[in-house]
């Protein structure tokens, strides 16, 4: 379980944060107003932002600063929000995108 | 409309901006991240006099002088595009579209993934999102990581992950393939290794950098290196093991470490499990061009500067009119590096936008990026000058075509 860091030998201690509910995937959790919303989920615990379009393997943040859009999920029913670039706003719904058809490759493994 | 417009709040688009601003421009900087200051936010080390030089502090040291000079600066906007017209630059954003006579691209650089069986699974990060999440978000990325890849990043961000009192278990390579190359060769890595040796505590690695100066002692260094590696920080680096396999049902919970030979290649049968739950690919650092690229710079390949670099000269000025680059868009080195180069970039942009008396400052402040270089602690390649002359080299060729009026390639 991944879990903030209050205090630090160099940083000193955690800035003061509003605390903010928000739902992910219809669970609700704490987070800390306008950090990202990748690091509110980490915080508790969430590694899982989304399943694969195409192979539904799970997939979670990767570069964390926006370039590569692993962590990607709809925010306020918006979809391909970047997770580690949003900040964490009160009554947030997040929600991961899973699994898509693929129609064509479908019909061929049920009728080959 | 702004008299500059600069893509990337970082070192060095905060520096230009600051500079660009005490010379009476109107400034407006953009950047896509939810805060101000780039790469230079994750950044924690102990300098040689004994200070730390702490990334959150510097970047909002920046971002308030900018904002006292009244520059106007805007997060959350992701550049879809540039474009130039006639007469200035259009810059189209998610939201609105901008124009400007002088644009400066700060853009950064962006992490090499290094593809490794299993590298997708929850768990697995890029070592600068380890590095963020860290010092800037302050959430733990796991208890006990491991370092995939071994260059200057990846060793200060091991250690900065001591430092919040998270568990590295060691630092290892990935497996040779075609993809990964010479980022799993021993004796490269232990080259780039020697680099940062002067931040290691470790003995062996220490006394190696003295030692190994041609390829025959690192060839050497690579044979004698123990089987279960040195120390520095405490955190194992081994570079006789390579990780085949990173495994785990739906998230990470460890590697599969075996040991290889002395060319990279995987002895069969010595592969062991070391469990961990989260992962850290370190491929090193690229600069981010695109921009560049679609405004229709040339580009050259030089490896010492991290990749492909947009064609500029020393005051900052790309081949085309009103765009200029600066920080490690020009070549990967350090935040100090990138804030000397905003500085050039403002003032050439200052100069260009009609202010008199600035020749001599200019001058200065390109010598000032060269003696930031010297005394950098944390060398991201070892031969970042000799890239520096190569690009400054195609440039000279480049301006003698120009003059000599011959169309050439670039046009």
């Amino acid at each position: 379980m991944s879990q903030r860091i209050l205090e630090h030998p160099v940083l000193g201690k955690i800035e003061e944060k509003n605390s903010v509910t928000f739902t992910f995937n219809n669970e609700t959790y704490q987070g800390l107003e306008n950090e990202s919303i990748a690091a509110a989920l980490l915080a508790n615990g969430i590694r899982t932002l989304r399943h694969h379009e195409e192979s539904g393997a799970p997939r979670g943040i990767y570069c964390n600063i926006g370039h590569c859009f692993e962590c990607r999920v709809t925010v306020n029913g918006q979809q391909g929000v970047r997770a580690c670039l949003t900040p964490l706003k009160e009554g947030m719904v997040v929600e991961s995108g899973g699994q898509l058809p693929t129609t064509v490759r479908d019909w061929r493994n049920n009728h080959a | 409309m702004h008299d500059v417009i600069i893509i990337g709040a970082g070192p060095a688009g905060l520096s230009a901006a600051i500079t660009c601003a005490k010379n009476g421009l109107s400034v407006f900087v953009m950047d896509e991240y939810l805060k101000p200051g780039g790469r230079l936010l994750g950044q924690l080390y102990e300098q040689p006099d004994g200070s730390w030089w702490n990334g959150v502090n510097e970047s909002s040291r920046l971002y308030d002088q900018a904002l006292d000079l009244g520059v106007h600066v805007q997060l959350h906007t992701p550049v879809n595009n540039i474009e130039k017209t006639d007469t200035e630059w259009v810059i189209y954003t998610e939201g609105e579209t901008y124009y400007t006579k002088h644009l400066l691209l700060a853009t950064g650089a962006a992490e090499s993934p290094v593809p490794v069986p299993g590298w997708t699974l929850p768990g697995v990060m890029s070592v600068g999102a380890a590095q963020v999440m860290t010092n800037v978000h302050r959430v733990k990325p796991g208890e006990r990581g491991v370092i995939i890849g071994v260059n200057a990043l990846s060793s200060a961000i091991a250690m900065e992950l001591k430092l919040a009192g998270i568990d590295v278990a060691c630092m290892t390579l990935p497996k040779l393939s075609q993809v990964t190359d010479h980022a799993a060769q021993p004796k490269t890595v232990l080259d780039s290794l020697l680099h940062v040796s002067h931040m290691a505590p470790s003995q062996f690695v220490r006394l190696g950098s003295k030692l190994m100066k041609n390829d025959f002692m690192k060839k050497l260094g690579v044979t004698f290196y123990p089987k279960n590696g040195v120390k520095m920080w405490d955190i194992p680096i081994q570079l006789r093991k390579a990780v085949v396999e990173i495994y785990g049902d739906g998230q990470v919970e460890g590697i599969t470490l075996a040991n290889v030979d002395t060319n990279g290649e995987v002895v069969p049968g010595s592969e062991k499990k070391v469990p961990c739950d989260f992962v850290c690919i370190a491929g090193g650092l690229y600069p981010l061009t695109e921009l560049a690229a679609v405004a229709g710079c040339p580009f050259y390949l030089i490896d010492e500067l991290g990749g492909y670099v947009p064609l500029h000269n020393e005051r900052m000025e790309t081949s085309l009119d009103g765009l200029y680059v600066a920080g490690n868009i020009t070549g990967i080195e350090g935040a100090k590096v990138a804030i000397a180069q905003g500085e050039t970039a403002g003032l050439t942009i200052a100069q260009n936008s009609g202010v008199d008396g600035l020749d001599r400052e200019i001058e200065e402040s390109i010598q000032a990026i060269e003696q930031t270089r010297n005394n950098a602690y944390i060398q991201f390649h070892p031969h970042v000058k000799k890239g520096k002359r190569l690009l400054q080299e195609q440039w000279e060729e480049y301006v003698a075509l120009s003059d000599k009026n011959v169309p050439n390639q670039y046009v």
